[in-house]
């Protein structure tokens, strides 16, 4: 049975009243008194060198307060990077500098080149567009293979070429893993593209710059996923600004999907002009200019090669990924085909041999970094698109294929550095055949083929690393920073709670279940319990939400906080009840003498410490709030199987999606509709992502798809009813709540089942299609059956 | 957006005479103009709107018993209001969304004839009139290449007159990202002969399909088209399909709107 806990399990999620009333408080919502529009003057050519910029004509235009340049941010720090990775060779990463607006060169289409700062949004446009640019066009450096080849023009010219880093793992297993290969009876070998993807976050990024010059403090307010780390970074390796004279606020954020964690140059623009004009700047990104300065997702090109015996045992895997880096090194860009991706390449399966190889590349685009899922759903596409094809090869059914491969014993340490704790990959796979209607398919299939439609069913299972992750482990990889997470329970007079996280809601509901998980462990209502987060001032240094780390690491430090506080309560308790505090228990918001009857309510003590009358003040102090800070001890290890069944149209190549089940086993679920909405959301991404997107640059490095027009999301009537099980649960062992994290669990799971259908339809039909590049347009399913 | 001034006429001698001005420009329901002025693609000084003009607005037949739909009347209004033509309301109703069909015109679609909107399609497959404020002008005269129409400078489309076929439909088959058509095929039957119109195909913008025209003359019916191919030459290409598969659609879709139309 699953165990969803918490007083009312699926208790609606409260923030939602705000958000679809119109009432939430986003960044754009926020102006302030004197607040000047600041509009960036973005270069349309994808490379170029910058031989002059004239402001004169421009600077003299109504309401413009003044230009900003490149020149301007002479001495200021460059955007800086999370993660170094180490070569094979043993060198470090090139890094290149990021200027806040561009000198001396344009790197890709959206590039900053000058920030008009003025009365109204508009004079700021009317100006931008009255500076004169000098920019000698370069030829652009887009295919990531060409980027490498002798003679490619570079990005960066002091770099020596635009490889970023030829990183290997596990470089000591690489002859082995060869050796392997060359004797296995079978090889797969599978070239494909992990297409690039903007994010699209509903709303768009805003940063509102502010400067109090009474007491020299700045402030950002910023469409933020992780408010800590953007004081951090922009705080002492951009602006120079002690983190105590700076304050970040990301209040309701309307999506972020990974685009959001980055620090991005125009929240440094903000906060250093707001400094230098002594005025609130204010920047909100348009539609269009979201498409070329977020941070895009994914952009793999990769070829793996698996390796059975006759009897269908993985034997090895070795994999080539080029990595797209765009321009710039974003945030975790270097981190994400990587140590998100390598470490993946088991997945639920014992093959003792991995190689995994990835050169990440510099070209002229937009910088890529994590999206949803990042890292783990290249190494689950691969691996089971890989899958199927031997599969396909060797005459093994696809599905006992994987069973005969699965990991039982747990823990198990896989051969790329992980330690998987718990799973139970048989169960989830049996769960998904049960809900999907396996056993029907048949039966769907010739009702389709009545239609004169292909049908096909895709299966596939993964694994991801989520709750990221340990400080030290990270720490040893290449990571700048810790990834604990901290909480501040705050138990006011009367009973009520503050919990004050460094774990950023942005969709996810926390809000709501966050509530839930302390309300249990005091046997309060949930209502009793506010969570407060997005804002440096008052939440303790945390590292925010991405990697559906939240309730595994941030839910771990609020329980380690409330804990605290009802060690402390408990105290107070027995001072009151004149009884030993070993004696004391609490239950349902009570805390009585074991064995007895006497008792004192929650909101008692919590008076009692607050009005400390009768209290024991020799021992412990007024009060009660408790901070705590939780580091993992290992990343969780959500795992599942999903399945898709589509329809092929023959005559136009266009694929529908007919049904869509996923079994997930995330550990102990709190609020199992929020998890469900999660997983729905996480599915329709990856189904965009199969389908749908795909950011695609001509030679010369502009974005074709640079519009809703030509840049396809998913619709909701592009989606089935999905049915979506999580009631395989085992609980991570190393976690106080056993949880594993939800969130991105559909968009890693769902694109090979997708493309595994598709492949499965044409094939049933005779076809020899053994890929298709995502996305899976009319377009390419047909001259994919037709060449 | 630049900053422009609004005139909102009452009546068509009006609004040619606000059209006259310098940098003036018809609006309709703003569904792709204002998409442009957003992106700072144009810069009209003055924006004529229709949308008060009541003589522009509305369905209603004539004596010669074609359908009349005025030049201001949305897409949701001929979808809801052309039941006696099924195909032109199917068509209309398959536009964009519905906050698009609200505002979205047939004057400002004709007008602006993007090579994959769908009226164009309607228009040229049911041979229908144009009729502005100065004149009437043959669809098979009015399309003139991608964005480009017979309409002179602040000429205006008052109405549009079809005849209403006996059987006719609509095959869209959607570009994935705008949802217009990727390609579109219309066949109108009428007594004198069967019409087969073709959107978002060619780089000329909506054409017809001789060959089809005429098997499908000779003998309405699927099976007629057997062995029909469109060329390549001349489709659009792009990330959204090659002109091979474009070509191929046509085919495709010709059927299905003959098989449907039934
Ligand atoms: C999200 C979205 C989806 C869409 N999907 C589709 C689709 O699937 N199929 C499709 O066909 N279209 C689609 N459209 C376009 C839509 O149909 C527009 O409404 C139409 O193309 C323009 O009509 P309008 O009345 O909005 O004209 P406007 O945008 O106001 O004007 C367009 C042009 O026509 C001129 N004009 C307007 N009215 C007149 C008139 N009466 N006489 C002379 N000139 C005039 C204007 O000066 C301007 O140059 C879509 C639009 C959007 C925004």
């Amino acid at each position: 049975m699953p165990n969803d806990i918490g007083h009312s399990a699926s208790s609606k999620r409260r923030e939602d009243v705000r958000f679809l009333t119109g009432v939430g408080n986003y960044t754009d919502d926020i102006d302030l008194h004197r607040q000047s529009h600041v509009v960036f003057l973005r270069s349309q050519v994808a490379h170029g060198r910058l031989k002059a910029v004239e402001t004169t004509a421009a600077a003299a235009m109504p309401g413009v307060l003044r230009i900003f340049t490149g020149a301007d941010f002479e001495g200021v720090g460059g955007i800086p990077t999370g993660w170094q990775i180490t070569s094979r060779d043993g060198e470090v990463m090139q890094e290149p500098g990021h200027p806040v607006l561009a000198q001396g060169k344009v790197r890709f289409v959206g590039d900053m080149i000058a920030a008009v700062v003025a009365e109204t949004e508009d004079q700021a446009r009317d100006a931008a567009e009255a500076i004169e640019l000098d920019i000698e066009e370069l030829p652009a450096v887009i295919d990531m293979k060409a980027a490498l080849a002798e003679g490619s023009p570079k990005v960066h010219d002091d770099l020596t070429g635009n490889l970023c880093y030829d990183w290997g793992f596990v470089e000591d297993n690489r002859d082995a893993v060869d050796a392997a290969i060359k004797a296995a009876d079978h090889v797969t070998t599978l070239e494909l593209v992990n297409n690039r993807l903007v994010a699209n976050p509903m709303e768009p990024r805003v940063a509102i710059g502010d400067f109090a010059p009474g007491t020299g403090d700045s402030t950002l307010y910023t469409t933020s996923q992780n408010p800590h780390l953007i004081r951090l970074l922009m705080g002492a390796f951009v602006l120079g600004i002690p983190e105590h004279k700076l304050r970040v606020v990301a209040p309701d954020v309307g999506g972020g999907f990974g685009t959001k964690i980055f620090h991005y140059a125009e929240e440094a623009f903000c906060t250093f002009a707001a400094k230098a004009l002594k005025r609130p700047v204010k920047w909100t990104s348009t539609r269009s200019e979201a498409f070329i300065s977020d941070a895009h997702g994914r952009d793999h090109v990769t070829k793996i090669e698996l390796a059975l015996s006759k009897e269908g045992d993985f034997l090895a895997v070795r994999t080539d990924t080029h990595a797209n880096m765009g321009a710039y090194l974003s945030t975790f860009a270097p981190a994400v085909p990587t140590w998100l991706h390598g470490i993946l390449m088991a997945g639920n399966y014992k093959t003792p041999l991995i190689y995994v190889n990835v050169k990440a590349v510099f070209t002229n685009t937009v910088p890529v970094d994590a999206y949803r899922g990042a890292g783990r759903p290249e190494a689950t596409f691969q691996l089971e698109r890989v899958i199927d094809k031997a599969a396909r090869e060797m005459g093994f059914d696809p599905i006992e294929l994987r069973r005969r491969n699965f990991i039982h014993d747990f823990p198990y340490a896989t051969p790329v550095a992980v330690e998987y704790d718990t799973g139970d990959y048989d169960a989830t796979l049996d769960k998904l055949l049960e809900i999907s209607d396996h056993a029907g398919f048949e039966a769907r299939r010739d009702a389709s083929a009545k239609k004169g439609l292909l049908r096909g069913l895709g299966i596939n299972c993964y694994i991801e690393a989520c709750g990221i992750a340990p400080s030290n482990l990270v720490g040893q990889l290449g990571a700048r920073a810790g990834l604990y997470e901290s909480a501040t329970v705050r138990v006011n007079a009367t009973g009520g709670l503050v919990v004050m996280t460094g774990s950023h809601s942005h969709g996810q509901g926390h809000e709501t279940a966050f509530p839930q998980v302390i309300a249990k462990m005091i046997g309060i209502d949930e209502n009793m319990i506010e969570i407060v987060h997005g804002d440096t001032a008052n939440a303790p240094m945390g590292m925010g939400t991405y990697g559906s780390r939240s309730l595994a690491v941030g839910g771990s430090a609020m329980v380690r906080a409330t804990e605290k506080i009802i060690a402390k309560a408990k105290k107070i308790a027995a001072h009151l009840l004149e009884a030993s505090d070993a004696d004391i228990e609490l239950k349902d918001g009570q805390f009585s003498i074991v064995g007895t009857d006497k008792s004192v309510a929650w909101g008692e003590v919590t008076l009692a410490a607050y009005v400390p009358h009768n209290y024991p003040l020799d021992d412990i102090e007024p009060g009660l709030e408790e901070t705590a800070f939780y580091d993992p001890t290992n990343f969780t290890y959500p795992a599942g199987a999903y399945s898709c069944e589509v329809e092929v149209d023959p005559d136009t190549g266009r694929v529908t999606i007919e049904r869509f089940a996923a079994a997930d086993d995330f550990g102990n679920v709190i609020n199992p509709m929020i998890v469900e909405g999660q997983v729905h959301g996480g599915i329709g991404q990856g189904i965009g992502q199969a389908l749908l997107e795909g950011a695609v640059y001509d030679d010369n490095g502009q974005l074709l798809t640079g519009s809703y027009m030509d840049y396809a999301m998913p619709r909701a009537d592009d989606l089935p009813f999905f049915q979506v099980d999580h009631s395989c649960q085992t609980p991570c062992t190393h976690n106080p709540l056993g949880v594993k994290g939800c969130g991105e669990a559909g968009a890693i799971g769902s694109p090979p089942a997708v493309v595994n259908a598709v492949v499965d339809a044409l094939q049933r039909a005779g076809l020899d299609v053994t890929h298709i590049d995502m996305p899976l347009s009319p377009a390419r399913v047909w001259s994919a059956m037709n060449s | 957006m630049y900053s422009f001034e609004i005139e909102r006429p009452a009546t068509i001698a009006e609004a040619v005479a606000a059209l006259k001005g310098e940098d003036a420009q018809a609006l309709g329901g703003g569904q792709t103009l204002i998409p442009t002025l957003k992106q700072r693609l144009a810069m009209p000084g003055v924006l004529v709107s229709l949308a008060g003009i009541d003589a522009i607005n509305g369905i209603s037949r004539n004596g010669a018993g074609e359908f009349c739909i005025g030049g201001g009347s949305t897409h949701a209004a001929v979808a809801g209001g052309a039941g006696a033509y099924p195909a032109l309301a199917a068509l209309a109703g398959g536009i964009g969304d519905p906050a698009v069909r609200n505002r979205g015109t047939i004057g400002g679609s004709l007008a602006n004839n993007d090579p994959s909107a769908c009226y164009p399609a309607a228009a040229l497959g049911s041979g229908a009139t144009i009729v502005t404020n100065a004149r009437e002008i043959a669809a098979d005269d009015f399309f003139q290449g991608m964005f480009t129409t017979a309409l002179d400078e602040g000429e205006i489309i008052t109405e549009v007159r079809f005849a209403v076929p006996e059987v006719a439909n609509y095959q869209k088959f959607e570009q994935p990202a705008s949802r217009f058509a990727l390609v579109g095929v219309f066949v109108a039957k009428y007594a004198s002969g069967v019409r087969v119109a073709v959107t978002g195909a060619s780089e000329e913008g909506v054409f017809r399909w001789a060959e089809a025209e005429a098997a499908l003359s000779a003998d309405f019916s699927a099976a007629a088209l057997d062995g029909l191919t469109m060329s390549a030459a001349g489709m659009i290409g792009d990330l959204h399909g090659t002109a091979e598969y474009r070509a191929h659609l046509v085919a495709v879709m010709t059927r299905r709107a003959v098989q449907a139309a039934g």
